[in-house]
Order: C-alpha cells, then structure tokens, then sequence
C-alpha cells in the first residue's frame, strides 16, 4: 500500500522496456512523472480553491459553497467552467506578445517545482543533489512574468501593483533562503530525499522544529512563504478593495486561470517544502507515507487560510520594514546559533540557543520602536 | 565531455563579442549595462569550460565564475544606482545627451 | 547510453544557438523592456548550458542570483525611467558601423587563434565532477581570502547603492 505508485510506474516502465529499447524507458519514465504533475497540479488547486472557500466561509460564520455538489465539491469544476467560457479580453493598446506571455510563463516555473518534493518514500520525481537550491532558483523566476504582465497591461494600476509585488517577492526570499541555511548546514546536503532522512530519528519524530533553531526557521520561513504566494496578510498587491487586482488588473477568462493557478500551487509547493524542511516530510507510524505527507501538508496550508481569514492586511511599509529590520536579521543570528548547536547537543545548548534567539528578537523589535506606529487610544470605547 | 572544447570557445566568442557592439552602439546605459551583463557571462562560460578541461585545480573555475557572478551584482547594482540618480538630474538616460563635461 | 548522450548533445547545441540568437535580439531589438526580456532568456539558456558542462550548483546561483535579482533590479530601473507608451525613436548612436566592422574582424581573429592553439587537456579535471560539498571547502579553504573580500565588496557597493539613489531631501 505504501509503495503503490511505484509499483504501477515500475509496472508500466517494465511493460514499455519489453518492447523497445532502454533510452525509450528512461524517456517513458521522465515522461509518467511529467504527466502525473500536469494533471495532479490543477487538481490540487482545485481542490485547494474549494477548501478555502468553504473554510473562510465557516471562519467567517456562514457556509461556504454548497449548492453545486454534496459539499460544494463540484464548485471548482463549475469554477473552471465559467472561466474557460469568459470573453479574453485585451486592452487595445496592450503590449501583445508580452501580455499574452505572462500567464504562460508564471505557469511553468509554479509546475517545475513539483519535481524535487519527496510525495512519498522513494516517491520523489527526480533526485537532484542540489534540490533545494533548485527549489528556491526556480521560485525566483517568478518575478519576471509578474513584471510582463504589469508593464504589458499598459495600466498605470497594474504597473503600482506589479511593482509592489515584485518589491515584496524579492524582500521576502532573502530571509527565506537564508532560513533554510541551518538545515543545509546540519544535514550537510541540499538534497530534499537526504534531508528527509536526516528527520528519521526517534521512529520519525526527530523533526527540526523541535530544535530551537528549527522553530524559529519554520517560523520565518512559514511567513516568507506567506508573502512569496501573495496571500493573506500580506495581499496588498492584489488587493481587491485597494489596488483593483493589482498586476492581473487587465486580464480576464484563462489567463487570470492561469495566474490564479500558479498562486495557489506556489502556495502548495511552498507548504510542501515547509513539511519536507520542518516536519519530517513524509516519515510517520502506521499510515502509507504519502498519506502522511499530504497529510502535513494540508495542514500548514489550512493555517495558512486561517490567517487569511483572520488577519487584517498589512500596510506596504509595515510589509517591507518586516522582512530587512526584523526577519533577517533574526535568520543571520539563526544560522550562528545553528552552528553553535550542531557542536554542542546538550541541555545549557538548548536554554543558551533559545534565550539568545529570544532577545535578539526582542531587541530587534525594541531597536525598531520609533518607526512602527503607536498603539490606537479609543476615546469613545471603553 | 559534451561538446569539443573549441566549439564551446567559438560559441563564447561570439557572445563576448555580442556584448561589446551592444555595449559601443547602444544610446540608452542601460542597455549598455545589459550588453556589459552578456559579456560577464561568456566569460562565465569560459572559466567553466577550462575548469573542467585544462584545469589543473577542477574546482578553481568554478569557484571563480562564482566570484565573477558575485562582482557582477554588485557592479549591476551600482550601476543602476548612478542610472537613477542621473535620471532625477538630468530627466534623460540617453548617452548622447548627457554631455555638460564635453568641450 | 548513447541515444541519451546524443540528445543530451543535440540539446546543448541546440541551447548554445538559442543563446546566440536572444543575444543579438537583446542588442537589436528596438523596446528597452523587450531587451530585458530576451537577456532574461539568455541568462536561462546559459544555466541550462551550465547544467551540461557537469557545473549545477553554478547553474543554480545562476538563475537565483542573475534572474532572480538582477534582472528585477534592471527592470525596476526601466520601469522607473522610462514612460509607458514609449514611441520608438533612434536606438543606435553613431558608432555602430565601426562597431559592427571591429567587432567582426575580432571575432574572426579570435576564432582563427582558438582553433589553432593545441589546448592541454587534463584528464583530472575531464573525469572529476565538482560537488557542492567540494566547491565549498574550496570557498573556506585555498579561496577564504577572496570570499572575505567579496564579502566586503558586496557590503560596500550595497551601501554606495543605497546612498546614491537615495532621494535628496536636504535641499528643497
């Protein structure tokens, strides 16, 4: 039951090798893991759209969609359908070949990822030995679509959001690849397979978020990921009340699709490799691995919708003065402390790591003081 | 090996020399920083190449085109810089009108 | 297996032309913001040119460091100093055909030079493949010299930047 989806690869792998020859295999091989995310990624995000709507709804005291299936299960599909029949509409001045780009390429970057996260054991499509760099690479692509499709929309809103965005991608990803440098630095390999099998003691429960510096990375790294899918708290790009929609202004039909595609598998791989990094990816007792995996992963990313239902939106300069004064610097004394902790694996490490990451946190904040803006005084409230 | 080695330095060649007429004939700076950027990486290509051929250290060419990659932020970085600055100045990033120092 | 190796050299090829052809599109294209583009597509074929010279994580850094933040930085800048709807007006200055004359008798010199020279191949290095662990005791080892000055390099051209495109708010 495990190892399901191998055997029925390896089945059909053998059954193609009878036949022709071996670089055919290998190419049949390549060619299953291709057609297996191509079709798991949109499904994924359907039904990641679905739980979204219906656990907002519940957060925000009425029920989400439930007309169009048992549950609403069929609300995605009805979702695809009207927006594969909207008009595709093109603003007449629009720059055309880079307005109709943009959508394509934020696709490819968003279903590249999928190849270096471990789904199960020995369900990882391609085992990079630098899969984690590749990870983080490929995520920064993402950037420049953004700005094709921004500056492609000839839209002076479009141009505000995109830029916004962009400024926020790029803020956030530094503290998010310097918060996976302790994990480097204690598995001593960047491959994802390797760095699961680091967590695999304890019967699989010796996860780096019990480790002080593991907690705070997660931590760090869990909010990065936040900001990098331009989600909730931190969705002033594509804010609906402020900015119209921000850099997907002027797109309408499959392409916004597209986009809105890209964003919520962004968010699912990035989950997925916060349970790979954190959590001990797929390692767990009685369950298949896979499931243990989606498992973990639903998880973080149903705190993700819950802060989206929760939290207010957070002003750009409050946004930017997050990630350079308090995130990363707290991930610069993260990966010292980390240091310190792989030599010295006892008791006073533990309560010296913790107390030193909690003042410079503390510091960092008070340092900060005069920028941030004062507490509210209600006058009438009491 | 891949591909013979003199096919990899013709192909670096050409580039590097892309870079240079972008870099001579172009009116916009940063479209000369663009074509600066292409030359930075043929030479990229090269230390790889002869790391992994004529080397006798296999990593030093690696570990130079790293280098190389880092001075070349850094050079983009302050290049941009100068380009706005200049462009709140001056209101223009065209190469023939800037040109109070000339005699 | 030597259908994969072909293909894995079809496909080398086959990005070294591509590399060449977004290169002279980069320096002949009219629209500044198309220009980046087709350097952004440069800069991807030569990490993919990296991955088949035996180099991934340079091809990694490539893309996080070049496309990810250089070409954003670069972008940022046309956006901040050009105008949207930008009529097309003269892109080349007046050295361009002394350009293009010099730079071709340079090329077909240095052409000439390479395929002359009797390159001395090492079989070390041909056979050697560089890991990311190598590379870095490599960084920490013979080389900690010059990654302490990049280090500073890097700390100060960060600085210079921030100083030079600050806005002047002293004087009104």
């Amino acid at each position: 039951m495990d190892q399901i989806f191998v055997y029925i690869k390896k089945a059909i792998v053998d059954l193609v090798g009878t036949f022709l020859p071996e670089s055919v295999e290998i190419m049949t091989s390549i060619l299953i893991s291709i057609t297996v995310f191509c079709l798991l990624g949109p499904l994924l995000m359907m039904y990641m759209t679905w739980l979204e709507r219906k656990v907002v709804g519940r957060i925000q005291n009425r029920l989400g969609p439930n007309r169009v299936g048992k549950f609403g299960l069929l609300q995605p599909i009805a979702d695809g359908i009207k927006m594969l029949t909207k008009e595709d509409i093109v603003p007449k001045n629009a720059d055309k070949i880079v307005h109709l780009l943009a959508p394509i390429l934020i696709i490819a970057p968003a279903l590249l990822l999928f190849a270096v996260i471990p789904f199960g054991k020995n369900m990882t499509a391609i085992d990079l030995n630098i899969g984690l760099i590749f990870f983080l690479a490929v995520s920064s692509i993402t950037t420049i679509p953004i700005f094709m499709a921004s500056w492609g929309s000839r839209n002076k809103y479009s141009l505000l959001g995109g830029m916004r965005s962009v400024a926020q991608m790029i803020s956030y990803e530094i503290p998010m690849v310097l918060s996976v440098v302790p994990v480097i630095l204690t598995v001593g390999s960047l491959s994802t397979v390797a760095i699961v099998d680091a967590q695999s003691a304890w019967g699989g429960f010796k996860w780096f978020l019990f480790t002080p510096w593991g907690l705070v990375s997660f931590v760090v790294f869990f909010l990065c990921s936040v900001a990098e899918c331009n989600r909730s708290p931190f969705d002033l790009p594509e804010a609906e009340s402020e900015i119209i929609a921000g850099f997907h202004t002027e797109y309408s039909g499959m392409k916004f699709a597209l986009f809105y595609m890209a964003e919520f598998m962004n968010t699912f791989t990035l989950s997925a490799l916060t349970v790979t990094l954190f959590l001990g990816g797929w390692q767990g007792p009685f369950l298949p691995s896979w499931i243990w995996f989606f498992l973990k992963t639903f998880v973080i990313i149903f705190i993700m919708v819950w802060f989206r239902g929760t939290l207010p939106r957070v002003r750009v300069d409050q946004l930017m003065g997050l990630a350079w004064k308090v995130l990363l610097p707290v991930t610069l004394v993260n990966v010292i402390i980390s240091g310190f902790w792989y030599y010295y694996h006892n008791f006073w490490a533990l309560g010296l790591g913790t107390i030193l990451l909690f003042l410079t946190l503390i510091g960092f904040m008070k340092l900060n003081r005069n920028y941030m803006p004062e507490k509210r005084v209600y006058t009438y409230g009491n | 090996m891949l591909i013979p080695l003199n096919h990899l330095l013709v192909f670096t060649t050409l580039l590097f020399c892309i870079g240079l007429y972008g870099a001579l004939s172009r009116r916009n700076v940063i479209g000369i920083l663009l074509s600066i950027e292409l030359i930075l990486n043929a030479v990229n290509i090269n230390f790889v190449a002869f790391s992994k051929t004529t080397a006798l250290a296999p990593e030093a060419g690696q570990v130079f085109a790293l280098f190389v990659m880092a001075i070349a932020a850094c050079e983009a970085c302050v290049g941009l810089a100068i380009v706005l600055a200049l462009y709140r100045n001056r209101k223009t990033v065209f190469t023939d009108q800037i040109n109070l120092l000339k005699w | 297996m030597p259908e994969l190796e072909l293909l894995a050299k079809i496909a080398c090829y086959v990005l070294m032309g591509l590399t060449v052809l977004f290169a002279i599109l980069v320096v002949t294209v009219r629209d500044l913001f198309h220009r980046a583009l087709w350097l952004a597509g440069v800069l991807i074929a030569i990490a993919g040119i990296f991955i088949a010279l035996g180099a991934e994580f340079l091809a990694a850094s490539q893309i996080l460091i070049y496309v990810g933040a250089i070409m954003t930085l670069v972008i940022f800048a046309i956006m901040l100093t050009g105008k949207i709807s930008e009529k097309s007006i003269a892109r080349t200055n007046i050295q361009w055909p002394i350009g293009l004359v010099t730079l071709t008798g340079l090329a077909f010199f240095m052409i000439r030079i390479i395929t002359q020279t009797p390159w001395n191949f090492q079989s070390t290095s041909m056979e050697a493949h560089i890991s990311v662990l190598a590379l870095g005791e490599k960084l920490l080892g013979i080389y900690i010299f010059a990654f302490e000055i990049i280090s500073v390099i890097l700390l100060v051209a960060l600085i210079g930047a921030l100083v030079m495109a600050k806005k002047d708010n002293s004087s009104c």
